[in-house]
C-alpha cells in the first residue's frame, strides 16, 4: 500500500472493520491518501463487509466527505455492505446536514455496526 | 465593553493558491480565535468553514495556479470572526450550485461544503462576481 497507513484494518469474523487513524480529515494529500486506501479495500482485496470506525475522528471536510460517497459506491457495485460506527456528535452533525445519513448505514457502536452482518 | 477594546486582531494576507499556505492562515485564525471563549461547537463550525472556503478558493477559483493569490482578510473581536477570501478566479454563481441534499444529488460529490459552511456559520455572503466569500461567526451564548 502507497504512502503512510491512514486506516487500521482487522478482520471480525468475516467482517472487515477500518479504523481511521487521524483525528482531522482535511487536507486534500491526506485526503487523496485516505481514499485510495479505503478504496483498495474493496478494488484490491474485494473485501464486502466492511465497517468503517470513526471513534479518532474529530474533523471532516466536505472532499472526505466525497471520498465516502465513492467507497460506498465501490462497495454497492460488487454486493456488499458498509457500515460507519462510533461516530462524534460533531461529525454526526455533518452527517445530518449533508442528508448523508440517509444515505450510509450509521450506528452508535462497533459491536453495534457488527451485529447482523 | 466598546468595539474597539472587543477587537482581539485583525489582519490581511495574501497567500499563493497552495494547499499548506491556507492551513497555516487557518492555523493563525484559530490561533486567534482561542482567546475568544467559544464554545467547542462554534469552533468546530469555524474550522470547518475556514477549511471549506479556502480550499473552494485555492482549488475552484484559482484552479491551484500558483500565479494566482487569495486574499484574506480577518477581524476577531471577543464576540465574533469575520473572515473575508477573494481568490482571482471568475467566480460562480451560488443559486446555480446543485442541492446535493436532494435525492437525485445525494451521491454526488459536490455542493457540500457551502452547504456545511451556512450550517455552521451566523453569516456567509458572496460579492456580486463570486469570487469573494465573507464568513461570519457570532459566539453562541449558553442563556
Amino acid at each position: 500500500m502507497a504512502g503512510p497507513r491512514r486506516i487500521d484494518v482487522e478482520e471480525v469474523n468475516g467482517v472487515t472493520i477500518a479504523k481511521f487513524t487521524d483525528k482531522k480529515i482535511l487536507d486534500e494529500t491526506n485526503i487523496q491518501l485516505i481514499g485510495n486506501q479505503l478504496f483498495s479495500l474493496v478494488d484490491e482485496d474485494r473485501r464486502q463487509k466492511i465497517v468503517l470506525d470513526f471513534s479518532n475522528v474529530e474533523y471532516l471536510s466536505s472532499a472526505a466527505l466525497g471520498k465516502l460517497i465513492t467507497l460506498d459506491k465501490k462497495v454497492k457495485a460488487i454486493g456488499g455492505k458498509l457500515r460507519f460506527c462510533t461516530i462524534r456528535a460533531d461529525i454526526l452533525e455533518v452527517f445530518k446536514i449533508t442528508r448523508l445519513d440517509k444515505l450510509f448505514t450509521i450506528k452508535e457502536t462497533q459491536e453495534k455496526a457488527l451485529e447482523g452482518f | 465593553m466598546s468595539a474597539v477594546n472587543d477587537l482581539v486582531d485583525e489582519f490581511e494576507v495574501s497567500i499563493p493558491s497552495d494547499a499548506a499556505a491556507g492551513h497555516a492562515v487557518q492555523e493563525r485564525i484559530l490561533g486567534l480565535i482561542e482567546s475568544v471563549p467559544f464554545d467547542d461547537r462554534d469552533v468546530f463550525g469555524i474550522r470547518l468553514a475556514l477549511e471549506e472556503a479556502i480550499v473552494n478558493a485555492i482549488k475552484h477559483g484559482n484552479g491551484m495556479d500558483p500565479d494566482k493569490a487569495v486574499r484574506i482578510w480577518c477581524r476577531v473581536t471577543q464576540e465574533s470572526v469575520r473572515v473575508e477570501i477573494e481568490d482571482e478566479g471568475e467566480g460562480f454563481t451560488v443559486e446555480e450550485v446543485p442541492d446535493p441534499t436532494a435525492d437525485e444529488n445525494l451521491e454526488r460529490p459536490c455542493g457540500r461544503g457551502i452547504m456545511l459552511m451556512r450550517a455552521f456559520m451566523t453569516e456567509i455572503s458572496f460579492n456580486s462576481r463570486g469570487n469573494r466569500v465573507t464568513l461570519v461567526k457570532n459566539r453562541t451564548r449558553d442563556s
